[in-house]
């Protein structure tokens, strides 16, 4: 298990290597571009090339790259070509509104999706069943953007209930916070669902759920006690990796809600092509979708002891 | 001699046609497949006959802000007008071919990719597997929206973008799918026997293995053009997506969404409907396509 650990956590360390690299290489390989897009379209040569010689851009690709890295363990961003100011003044408040919308919605979603999967999945073929494989179907399959405005017309336009914005301009909301949340949730629950009803209903075909039925157990005992323990185990991978699909949804949902997020920085920046905000973006978009990912297998492993005794 | 073989009943090879007709029939056992490939027939037929059915010009400026179901000036329109007076149900017929088309293109080449990549890696193992699979991991670490907006605001909104876009972000997943056939299907007799033959990896790849690894991607075929479908119509929400006047629905959704408030919400639910309707369209056939290939 030990060796596993490391063997995995040293995979992650090799993929943040090479992703870092990669955005480092697509935002200032070239010097010029750095600086242009750092004073802007109307600079003059000579402007340009002291900014890059006090800056250190004269310096070799690898040099720079090392410092760069080194200045991002110790928490330095930069400076915003956008906001005229240190990235991680922006960032860290805009990583964690992000975390805020990503937490509740991860919860609500992974309880609900649970829940409904166990339901369709203990009576497999049910009209009970029918009915939530279609309904999570029929969820996955309108994107955040098109429940955004519908969700929109209904609550905001027609019964007046919600707020259309989301922007917390004056501090935290949760009013502000449903739209958002439910947008998210009902996009991502079918998903999950649907693994965890095809994981129950495996196990209710199991021989030992067969002898528990025999033995006269209660059907509910059967059900908490026997059938759960096993069949959450496939989900929970699937869990994990819903992470990764979660950042994505949030920078589509953060745009339609003008929502203070992670996700809406970076698609501005990406416009703007502001590049120290884009690269802290994506390094720890990345960084929190690989380390998800990282734990989901080594949770799986643990969990599953066919896997973890081989 | 050759009177015993004709008495022996050789079974015969179905031509394609007939396995294709085969194929539908054994769907008609999903109700929900069903329901699902006529969404998309119903999405194709649309786009291919768009010039015919479309009322109106998709950037002609009629009347603007018309309400559903409303006749102005004798011209009648179904879904209503947009801001700039243009016809909603023509810009969705012309922007569902459009949006059609990119997600077609833009899966079948991830596709071609994904198959190639797979079936190098899973049938030469040792390093190439090694070396396509961490590339495969590296891309897949990326959330995928985050991906998408990079690439597209490094290199601009295009047609063409958004398929390479979608081309890099997706053919790792199929390379993994195919990756994972591949490794099952070498172990089977017949790829010895054509080794033994002494036919080329390509050959064996091409011929022997990817035909036999159909089943699991055509369903993943059809999930895949509905998150595709959902992808281009978001980038086109971020205002990333394929460039204006010609409608796309995501564009359209975006445009519109200013003027949900202002009390004209059809200018966006229409379009948001439309693709909310093809993307389940394409997880109801995958969902009955998985439903019947089980049953075999």
């Amino acid at each position: 298990m030990l060796r596993l650990i490391a063997r995995r956590f040293g995979l992650m360390m090799l993929i943040m290597f090479v992703v870092t690299l990669l955005l480092f290489l697509a935002n200032e390989a070239d010097p010029l571009r750095v600086a242009r897009s750092v004073l802007g379209p109307y600079a003059q040569p000579e402007q340009l090339d002291l900014w890059i010689q006090q800056n250190g851009y004269d310096r070799s690709l690898a040099i720079r790259y090392l410092d760069w890295i080194g200045r991002l363990l110790v928490g330095d961003l930069g400076q915003s070509v956008i906001y005229k100011r240190p990235v991680g003044e922006i960032f860290w408040t805009r990583l964690a509104n992000t975390g805020i919308l990503a937490g509740i919605t991860f919860v609500i979603m992974v309880l609900l999706a649970l829940v409904l999967g166990v339901l369709a999945g203990m009576a497999e073929g049910s009209p009970r069943d029918r009915f939530i494989s279609v309904l999570s179907i029929a969820t996955t399959s309108v994107p955040e953007y098109a429940s955004a405005v519908i969700l929109m017309a209904i609550f905001v336009f027609w019964l007046g209930w919600l707020p259309g914005t989301s922007s917390m301009m004056a501090g935290f909301s949760w009013i502000e916070m449903v739209l958002p949340v439910s947008v998210l949730v009902l996009y991502g629950f079918g998903y999950i669902a649907r693994m965890t009803r095809a994981s129950m209903a495996e196990v209710m075909t199991t021989h030992y759920i067969r002898t528990a039925v025999l033995k006269g157990l209660p059907y509910k005992h059967i059900i908490l006690k026997h059938a759960l323990r096993n069949a959450l185990i496939a989900p929970f991978t699937v869990i994990m990796l819903q992470i990764n699909w979660l950042l994505s949804g949030v920078v589509v949902t953060e745009y339609a809600f003008g929502y203070k997020g992670f996700g809406a920085l970076l698609l501005e920046a990406a416009l703007r092509r502001d590049i120290y905000v884009i690269e802290a973006c994506g390094v720890a978009a990345v960084f929190v979708a690989v380390f998800t990912q990282t734990l989901g297998d080594l949770g799986y492993t643990y969990l599953n002891p066919r896997i973890r005794f081989k | 001699m050759a009177e015993q073989t004709e008495t022996l009943d050789m079974p015969v090879r179905e031509n394609s046609l007939q396995r294709w007709l085969k194929a539908i029939a054994l769907l008609r056992e999903s109700p929900v497949g069903m329901v699902g490939g006529g969404i998309v027939v119903f999405f194709i037929l649309i786009s291919i006959f768009a010039p015919l059915i479309s009322p109106y010009d998709p950037n002609a400026n009629l009347v603007p802000f018309v309400t559903p179901f409303s006749t102005v000036d004798d011209k009648f329109f179904l879904f209503g007008t947009d801001q700039l007076g243009r016809d909603i149900l023509s810009r969705l017929i012309w922007g569902g071919q459009r949006v059609l088309f990119y997600a077609t293109a833009a899966t079948l080449s991830a596709y071609a990719v994904g198959i190639v990549m797979g079936l190098a890696a899973g049938y030469s193992k040792g390093w190439v597997d090694e070396a396509i699979s961490f590339v495969a991991n590296v891309i897949l670490s990326f959330p995928v929206m985050v991906l998408y907006v990079l690439i597209i605001a490094t290199l601009g909104a295009s047609g063409l973008n958004i398929i390479f876009a979608v081309v890099f972000a997706s053919s790792p997943g199929i390379m993994r799918i195919v990756r994972g056939l591949t490794l099952d299907i070498s172990t089977r007799e017949y790829i010895a026997a054509a080794q033994t033959r002494g036919e080329s990896a390509w050959f064996i790849m091409m011929v022997e293995i990817l035909p036999n690894a159909r089943g699991p991607l055509i369903v993943d075929f059809c999930l895949r053009m509905g998150y595709t479908t959902i992808t281009i119509g978001a980038l086109g929400f971020l205002g990333l997506g394929l460039p204006p006047p010609d409608p796309d629905w995501g564009g359209m959704i975006t445009e519109a969404r200013a003027f949900v408030m202002g009390g004209f919400p059809h200018m966006a639910i229409i379009p948001a409907c439309a693709v909310s309707l093809l993307v389940l369209g394409f997880n109801l056939l995958a969902d009955g396509l998985r439903e019947v290939s089980l049953k075999d």
